[in-house]
């Protein structure tokens, strides 16, 4: 099972995430993340997918994206050199005694802390999803509050496709 | 001549008349619209959330409007006129249940490619989200069963929406497209432009195959031994069925023809050997098994014709044309792809397409096959047999008629009994297997053709499921001959029953069905019973000639099973031969 990750390039229509995520639900795709936002044409809209699955159902993945009307374009980002991001905020409890040991974890991820509370912090990561992840299993013993993640955006490097 | 010359001049002075801007509703722009998209029949039902609509209608004559008992009905019989006149069949319901009745049809359609614009009402956008009466998410609900759908937010919107619907059903890979339809949008006066150009950035179907995966076919034909085809209800849809034919002639290769391709190839000729799959022939099922190259050309690779996928046809080069990419190595993984309308892909292969001149033992071999083993069934003159019913029933109609099934054991009696040679005269629910579809199909079937024979076989299970539209067959005089072939029970569920459930015969039990004759009766329908030969030859001329809407119900043996049949989970070549061996 391989993780892929997709942009999906669609109409800004009413109804177009319940399509494309609908698809995916019953056609029995995976979907791990999946984020949407405005792309650079007014009008269009880019969803960045994360799947998984062997070579064969991405393909049908796609062919089937590729059937709705409202999707203009899908790009098997994973296939090139791609840079994937996602944001996480997490609050974590934080006593003034552990706030300086919690603040040298912040500085080594270019992490940032977004709010002081009396009892707790709230860090801001962003990074791939390894690196959120371990901020993630770093933070655990301090004692994670909530944990906020977006899931993935992501594009191609440079000026490949 | 002059009478028809007035009738189409009438017709372009009346679409001319509609083209002029004008503010009027958005009912009226629907309406409107509708004939510009050369609609003559609608099927539907009113009800609060198209009171506007209805109200349009009103006097209106541009277009029939066919008013059926129930949505299903509706939907059901513009499906038949889709799929026996190619044209795109329209119906209109209104919200909530109005418009959840036709959810099976549309599923119907969908399964089988059938181009379809549905048209809804909602209740007003003022209203929607709030549960208000008769409110239902049907653009929500029916998302999985449609290529696309469109909630119209205001009337200026319409004239485009509609005609990107009815090109969005009819083009590509065909099907369902819904438009919903509020109450306060079908209220709005709003300036009618007509819409003529369509332009959708997302949507641009591939027609043109590449011209080196088609020679890369030919080229694998020219060195094929043991070649068959494998032919779909795609090339009914695109209308290919005159090149499919000449690529068959040139090329000498046998084909077989899915339940959704009958009709796609002249069922007499020698390279035909029936229909694939689960109840297909001895010789379509083996030739497939031991072919050296399969060329699918539009079919999906259904389970119902593959059999256990893993076995299917093992020793084959698979060549695949469909218009939908994704059907192509969808279930069969697929050595030459060819993504393309089926006519143009044959077109283009024709002209360069040679004799597979390796192939002729193999053609000698299926010959022999074919006569050997063709579907058989044991005669009785004691009990009326359902295969010499629809027999009968093809030596009457001398082939000519189109024939529309329910779902179950008739419906695969009549794919092996009556034999086709035209496309678009045999209308079946393919992939959903839909009951109740057989009859109101074939009303739609009646409409998109007036003057010819229209047989509608059910079983006397599924006829129980549309049997109100008897009516509208009586009111407006619509011929249709509707066949149900009684056994008494849920016949193939009967037979699963007791070929893999050990005879546990499980609430299969029709008992209690009504009287037939008495219903049609009832409906202001002739109405015949049979139970002999005999009787059975004289109602059917009877009621053929009946210049009516008549009902035969030919009370036939219960126990009768389809034969061949190949088991779920079984590879095709591992046929129960049945009761004639």
């Amino acid at each position: 099972m391989k993780r892929h990750t997709i942009a999906v390039i669609v109409n800004d229509q009413p109804g177009v995430l319940q399509r494309v995520s609908g698809l995916f639900g019953r056609r029995g795709f995976n979907i791990e993340s999946i984020t949407v936002g405005t792309s650079e044409e007014a009008g269009l809209s880019r969803m960045v997918i994360v799947t998984t699955g062997d070579d064969k159902t991405l393909e049908q993945v796609i062919k089937q994206l590729y059937k709705l009307i409202d999707v203009i374009k899908v790009v098997d980002l994973s296939a090139n050199p791609m840079v994937g991001r996602e944001l996480a905020l997490i609050k974590v409890n934080a006593e003034p005694a552990a706030r300086p040991e919690i603040m040298g974890v912040v500085e080594t991820f270019r992490a940032a802390v977004v709010d002081i509370g009396t009892h707790s912090l709230m860090v801001q990561v962003v990074g791939d999803t390894e690196k959120i992840d371990a901020m993630v299993e770093l933070m655990k013993p301090y004692g994670i509050r909530e944990l906020s993640r977006t899931g993935v955006t992501a594009m191609i490097r440079g000026n490949a496709k | 001549m002059v009478a028809q010359n007035a009738t189409l001049r009438s017709k372009e002075e009346i679409k001319e008349n509609l083209r002029k801007p004008e503010v009027i509703t958005g009912s009226e722009i629907l309406l409107r619209s509708l004939v510009l998209e050369d609609v003559e029949c609608v099927f539907g039902y009113p009800g609060g959330a198209v009171l506007y609509i209805y109200d349009a209608m009103h006097g209106f004559s541009d277009f029939k409007h066919l008013l059926t008992r129930h949505e299903q009905g509706a939907i059901h019989a513009a499906d038949g006129y889709a799929r026996a006149s190619g044209k795109v069949g329209v119906c209109i319901a209104t919200s909530g249940p109005g418009a959840t009745n036709l959810v099976t049809g549309i599923a119907t359609a969908y399964m089988d490619s059938v181009p379809l614009v549905v048209i809804t009402g909602n209740v007003a956008t003022t209203l929607i989200g709030t549960d208000a009466f008769q409110e239902a998410d049907i653009t929500g609900i029916t998302m999985p069963i449609t290529k696309h759908s469109y909630l119209v937010r205001k009337a200026a919107d319409l004239p485009r929406i509609i005609h990107e619907a009815f090109h969005i059903a009819n083009t590509g890979r065909k099907g369902p497209v819904l438009i919903d339809i509020p109450k306060d949008v079908s209220a709005e006066l709003t300036l009618f432009e007509p819409v003529t150009e369509v332009s959708i950035r997302g949507y641009n179907p591939t027609v043109q195959p590449n011209k080196l995966q088609v020679d890369k076919m030919l080229k694998a034909i020219s060195e094929a031994e043991r070649p068959i085809v494998l032919a779909g209800g795609g090339v009914v849809y695109s209308g290919g069925h005159e090149e499919l034919h000449e690529f068959i002639i040139k090329s000498g290769i046998p084909i077989t023809t899915t339940l959704l391709g009958l009709g796609a190839f002249p069922s007499g000729e020698d390279l035909w050997l029936g229909m694939p799959g689960m109840h297909g022939t001895y010789t379509a099922n083996m030739s497939i098994q031991s072919a050296d190259l399969l060329i699918n050309i539009g079919a999906r690779f259904d389970d119902r014709v593959t059999g256990k996928l893993a076995g299917f046809a093992p020793h084959a080069k698979i060549v695949h044309i469909d218009i939908d990419p994704a059907e192509i190595g969808k279930n069969v993984p697929t050595d030459i792809p060819i993504v393309g309308d089926v006519k143009t892909v044959l077109q283009l292969a024709n002209k360069d397409v040679k004799y597979a001149a390796k192939a002729d033992a193999w053609r000698a071999q299926i010959a022999a096959s074919k006569l050997e083993k063709p579907f058989k069934y044991q005669d009785s003159d004691e009990e009326l047999k359902p295969q010499w019913v629809i027999e009968m029933l093809y030596e009457e109609s001398k082939g000519e008629a189109i024939v529309t099934t329910d779902v179950g054991q008739h419906q695969m009696w009549a794919a092996q009994y009556y034999k086709f040679n035209k496309p678009r005269s045999w209308v079946t629910s393919g992939g959903l297997g839909t009951m109740g579809f057989g009859f109101p199909s074939a009303i739609g079937a009646q409409m998109a053709n007036p003057d010819r024979l229209v047989i509608s076989i059910n079983g006397d299970g599924g006829m129980q499921m549309c049997a109100q539209e008897l009516a509208i067959c009586a009111i407006n005089n619509i011929p249709v001959k509707v066949v149900i072939i009684n056994n008494q029970v849920l016949g193939m569920v009967r037979q699963w029953q007791e070929l893999i459930y050990d005879n546990r015969y499980s609430h299969i039990d029709l008992s209690g069905s009504p009287d037939f004759v008495k219903l049609a009766d009832a409906y202001g329908v002739r109405g015949f019973r049979a139970s002999t030969k005999e009787e059975a030859r004289a109602a059917w001329i009877e009621a053929m000639n009946h210049p009516g809407p008549a009902v035969v119900e030919f009370v036939v043996r219960k126990h009768e099973n389809v034969y061949p049949m190949v088991t779920q989970g079984s590879t095709i070549d591992q046929m129960i031969m049945g009761d004639a061996e």
